[in-house]
């Protein structure tokens, strides 16, 4: 690992970002979108205040999947990855580079989708603002290591896209929205207990409605945090300097 | 490191499976320091396996591949070893300059190489064009100026002059030969018969069997023709009545 290298990497992609108007503006403004859409929908300030959080870790984690597993692809078809392996850098400089700035794009997203929320949308906090921040920017860095993992196991970006839905759906359907999650059948329950956004959901659900964070909030984080080296470990195994 | 008179490149008995077929059956040859050294042979004879097996970033089946006295790959030759991939291996989203800027931080070059490269590969009209908009030509320029950041003692080029025009050729080889007179070690994988002339040495590769390994006159003159492309022809006939 190699500090400086892991900063050019980061600023190499806020480079590319910069350069492509159309994606930056549609990663910041599209949750912002569907968070007034959804407003509308519910008509009914506590049904809106139910799902705001749960969107807010959602949006996070799939915009970040997407777009890191189609730029991992974009590097190994490319040949800028072959490239990249055959020099200094470490696995972990160019996981880290991609957390850092796609971290940076959450904070973007997260920070504008909360401004309209409290403000014109009137969602009312019950404790402060940086838990819900903390949560969203857990979830994005999730999102970029499973998005980095996952896009190891592609051959085109037809099936990069595919692993959406694979990783994304049963996640929300076993995370607690729908159902609550000790009203499921055991096994059900079983599987929701080990999947992050499980954790991702009831963190942020906590940091809406509770003025004060207790152990399950924080229980919840380091599980997120784990979850997330977990990932960032595989996903660096999956980046190997020769390939058949 | 290691003294001028070993050879830069030493391969021994290096064979290679891809997609389950064996593309390299055991080939051994040697590279001296400090001259061009052309990888010749028709697409699909195993140029870029070849290469990339010397960059370290080849899974390989078998044999020895030693690069600058270290094991081909070794952390220790990452910076002294430039290499351009056949495709052009750069960012499309970015600028020229922003690619090479990038590639400097990386490889630790200092500031004044994007600059340096961008001259020595006739891009620096281009630089803050960006890379999906560069045309052929322009982008296998790019990406084999990123192989030419920091001070490589060994550059691997992958078909480095494929779709230039014979001006942009003659001016590329001159560098080559420049960098070789400078003691770089310089590796050329070509289809190009014509560009075999170039080169000091001539690896001839075909089915992934080393034909030759000599020197453009000292082929001519075993084939008995003054044309390489002719004098390849021969070799294959002389393989097959063997």
């Amino acid at each position: 690992m190699n500090a400086t290298i892991t900063l050019a990497t980061a600023r190499r992609i806020m480079n590319q970002l910069r350069n492509d108007h159309r994606t930056v503006a549609l990663m910041v403004l599209v949750p912002t979108l569907v968070i007034v859409l959804l407003y509308y929908v519910m008509d009914n300030q506590r049904a809106f205040a139910a799902w705001a959080p749960v969107l807010l870790c959602v949006f996070p984690f799939l915009v970040m999947f997407l777009v890191t597993s189609i730029a991992t692809l974009r590097e190994r078809t490319s040949g800028t990855l072959e490239r990249l392996m055959a020099s200094p850098l470490g696995q972990l400089d160019l996981l880290l580079g991609y957390g850092l700035a796609f971290g940076f794009m959450a904070c973007l997203q997260v920070g504008v989708a909360l401004a309209v929320s409290l403000t014109w949308l009137d969602l009312e906090l019950a404790g402060s603002l940086w838990p819900l921040v903390l949560v969203a920017l857990l979830n994005a860095l999730l999102g970029t290591a499973m998005g980095l993992l996952c896009s190891a196991f592609a051959r085109s970006e037809f099936q990069a896209v595919q692993f959406m839905p694979l990783v994304m759906f049963p996640q929300l359907l076993l995370g607690g929205i729908l159902v609550p999650r000790d009203q499921m059948a055991t096994v059900l329950e079983w599987i929701s207990n080990v999947l992050p956004m499980s954790y991702a959901i009831e963190a942020m659900k906590l940091a809406a409605v509770s003025a004060e964070l207790g152990g399950d909030f924080w229980r919840d984080v380091a599980v997120v945090s784990g979850s997330i080296l977990l990932a960032l470990g595989l996903g660096a195994a999956t980046l190997r300097r020769r390939t058949p | 490191m290691m003294s001028l008179s070993q050879p830069a490149i030493s391969v021994r008995d290096l064979r290679v499976t891809r997609g389950g077929r064996e593309v390299l059956h055991g080939v051994s040859f040697e590279v001296p320091r400090g001259q061009i050294t052309g990888v010749l042979g028709p697409s699909g004879c195993g140029k870029t396996t070849l290469i990339r097996a010397i960059v370290g970033v080849q899974v390989v089946a078998g044999g020895e591949v030693t690069v600058l006295g270290e094991p081909a790959g070794s952390p220790a030759l990452r910076r002294s070893v430039g290499y351009s991939t056949q495709n052009p291996a750069i960012y499309r989203d970015l600028s020229v300059q922003e690619n090479l800027r990038y590639f400097a931080a990386v490889l630790g070059a200092p500031a004044g190489d994007v600059d340096r490269v961008l001259a020595e590969v006739g891009l620096t009209g281009q630089r803050r064009q960006l890379g999906g908009t560069l045309s052929g030509g322009q982008l296998s320029r790019a990406s084999l100026a990123v192989s030419l950041l920091g001070s490589p003692q060994l550059l691997l080029l992958d078909e480095p002059t494929v779709g230039l025009d014979p001006v942009l050729r003659k001016e590329l080889w001159t560098l080559f030969q420049g960098l070789a007179d400078r003691g770089v070690t310089v590796v050329v994988s070509s289809h190009v018969m014509d560009e075999a002339g170039r080169c000091q040495r001539l690896l001839v590769l075909r089915d992934g069997d080393l034909l030759a390994d000599d020197s453009p006159q000292v082929l001519r003159d075993r084939t008995g023709t003054a044309d390489l492309e002719e004098a390849f022809l021969r070799l294959i006939e002389e393989r097959q009545a063997a």
